[in-house]
């Protein structure tokens, strides 16, 4: 008999669907085994060994690296949300008014040009901005993070609100609450997981930023992906493995975290 | 006190004025650290090169000219840049291959997810969502441990016998390829499953009702209703691989250059900030000429879908 006719069927889509899939995890799996591998020589297998995490967690550069990345992921992702969330409120739920578009076009520029053009135009305002002021900090770095931040934390705040009614605030009104009590009371603890996955987005965005912080640090103010691309060119150890397989771990956690955020729904 | 219109009135511009407070620090810092500079950016490719780097305050057109032009040493006549033109066609074609070639994977994998059963696709997407969320640079140091002389590529060539001395994979046009392929796949897979994820598969069924085979049905119900998904997957990879940056120049080595490296060597070694600034602009010239191009294809489709 017949197998039953499937109308989904496509000759050949699922064999490569799984050569896709398995292209996709070839390359990281390798990462991670060599991470563990006891030999400085890259293919030869020598046993099990956690050195190279060893020598990652002794080498000074590395923590110093990801501290700073993290300070700045932090800052960057808390005020791009915080700023993102204000203009999703102020951009969702109107009717049409002058400058609407002109928002919208606005806060998504920086996902429209390569992170290259960005990064050169950064180089140039800020190298003079720095001559100027003497000033070299950090906050260069954050105000870049920041603003490419924004775009990446508004989306999922906006999606939010948009699927939200307003029939909630409306009835808050009707009970004589301020519109800070209903913000308050009412919008915030409904948007809160668009938040949440803005804010989360935005984090590791800035946590994976390599372009632009190569372009706009200071000398010493190496982020953690900067100082793996410098490691990279100029020749490998193992050490680089070890720190990937670390970021790796945190990445999934960061995504799976996001992904059932974004999936509880109201 | 006013008359009703009137209180309405004020209170709707009340409501505008509070919108455009709100959404101040958001467009404030876009411009400051993004939108601003990139003005900036197109004066600098008006003024001459500094000597350490930077620029002098002196209008010269230099810079553009050589973006296309080479000035002769001897007798100053202007021929066409080949070095300059060279690097911008490798970018635009490894580009476009690389947008195609994550199609021909793309597309199969996205109808695969999307064909799955409803409680299965989540995790299917999750896999794809992993890699992209995983650092660029992480993925593009892992395809260097793929294709190095003593990676698993030449490794198993070499125990499967076909050579016996590792292949030269790692600084070649292949390698960049092969790179951004892996790079930006995730980034073709989802928006073709977004729009796959909606096929009414009846229109199929009729289709086959109809005596149409596979191929045709493929060709005839499943790509035109997926066209807005190919469109937008193939912008979302095409224009981050024109401004490849850590890519071609970990897999890329020194001599296999796209724009984006091309920009940073004239703020490194070249010293001819002008003349990185212009290459610059001509890059997000045609980034925005290809998001025009979706712009207008996507309303066009809007429009015939009703």
């Amino acid at each position: 008999m017949a197998k039953r006719f499937d109308v989904r069927r496509q000759n050949g889509f699922v064999s490569l669907a799984i050569l896709c899939f398995f292209l996709l995890y070839l390359p990281i799996a390798t990462l991670v085994v060599y991470a563990f591998n006891d030999n400085d020589s890259l293919a030869i297998w020598k046993g099990f060994s956690l050195r190279w995490f060893h020598v990652a967690w002794n080498n000074g550069l590395v923590i110093e690296s990801s501290i700073r990345s993290f300070q700045i992921a932090a800052v960057a992702a808390l005020l791009a949300t915080i700023s993102a969330t204000m203009a999703a409120l102020a951009t969702t739920r109107t009717k049409p008014y002058r400058g609407l578009t002109f928002k919208y076009a606005f806060i998504n520029q920086p996902l429209m040009v390569p992170e290259i053009v960005t990064a050169v135009a950064l180089l140039i305002v800020f190298s003079r901005i720095k001559i100027w002021t003497g000033y070299s900090g950090l906050g260069y770095l954050i105000a870049a993070h920041t603003a490419f931040c924004v775009p990446f934390a508004y989306l999922p705040i906006r999606a939010r609100l948009e699927s939200m009614d307003l029939a909630l605030e409306t009835a808050a009104a009707d009970l004589y609450a301020t519109k800070w009590k209903t913000f308050r009371h009412v919008t915030l603890p409904l948007l809160w997981p668009g938040i949440l996955a803005g804010l989360m987005l935005a984090f590791v965005v800035s946590l994976d930023d390599v372009v632009i912080t190569e372009f706009v640090k200071s000398g010493g103010q190496d982020t953690l992906p900067t100082y793996m691309l410098g490691q990279i060119r100029r020749g490998v150890t193992r050490e680089i493995n070890a720190i990937s397989t670390a970021f790796l771990v945190l990445s999934i956690g960061i995504v799976t975290a996001f992904f059932f955020v974004s999936r509880k729904r109201t | 006190m006013g008359t009703a219109k009137e209180v309405a009135e004020q209170a709707e511009r009340d409501d505008i004025r509070l919108r455009w407070l709100l959404s101040a620090p958001a467009l404030l810092i876009v411009f400051l650290a993004a939108l601003g500079p990139l003005l900036i950016v197109v004066v600098y490719s008006f003024l001459t090169p500094g000597n350490y780097g930077d620029v002098k305050w002196q209008f010269s057109t230099d810079a553009w000219v050589s973006v296309l032009f080479e000035r002769d040493v001897f007798d100053d006549t202007l021929s066409f840049a080949t070095a300059y033109l060279s690097i911008f066609w490798r970018s635009v074609s490894l580009s476009l291959a690389t947008t195609v070639l994550t199609l021909i994977l793309g597309f199969p994998t996205a109808y695969f997810i999307a064909t799955r059963p409803d409680h299965r696709r989540d995790i299917w997407l999750f896999l794809i969502t992993i890699p992209f969320w995983t650092n660029l640079l992480i993925r593009t140091f892992a395809m260097q441990e793929v294709l190095r002389n003593d990676g698993i590529i030449n490794s198993a060539l070499q125990l499967l016998g076909i050579t016996d001395h590792p292949v030269q994979l790692m600084y070649t046009n292949f390698a960049v390829l092969a790179g951004m392929v892996y790079v930006f796949l995730p980034l073709m897979v989802l928006p073709l499953y977004a729009s796959m994820e909606k096929i009414d598969f009846r229109l199929v069924e009729a289709g086959y009702d109809l005596y149409a085979t596979r191929f045709e049905v493929l060709r005839r119900i499943i790509i035109p209703l997926v066209t807005p998904g190919i469109v937008a997957g193939s912008i979302l990879v095409f224009i981050p691989s024109l401004g490849a940056y850590v890519t071609p120049r970990v897999l890329g080595g020194g001599t296999n250059l796209m724009i984006g490296n091309l920009i940073e060597l004239q703020f490194g070694q070249g010293r001819n900030w002008p003349l990185g600034a212009a290459l610059s602009i001509t890059l997000m010239v045609i980034v925005m000429v290809a998001l025009l191009f979706y712009v207008r294809n996507t309303t066009r489709s809007d429009g015939a879908h009703g």
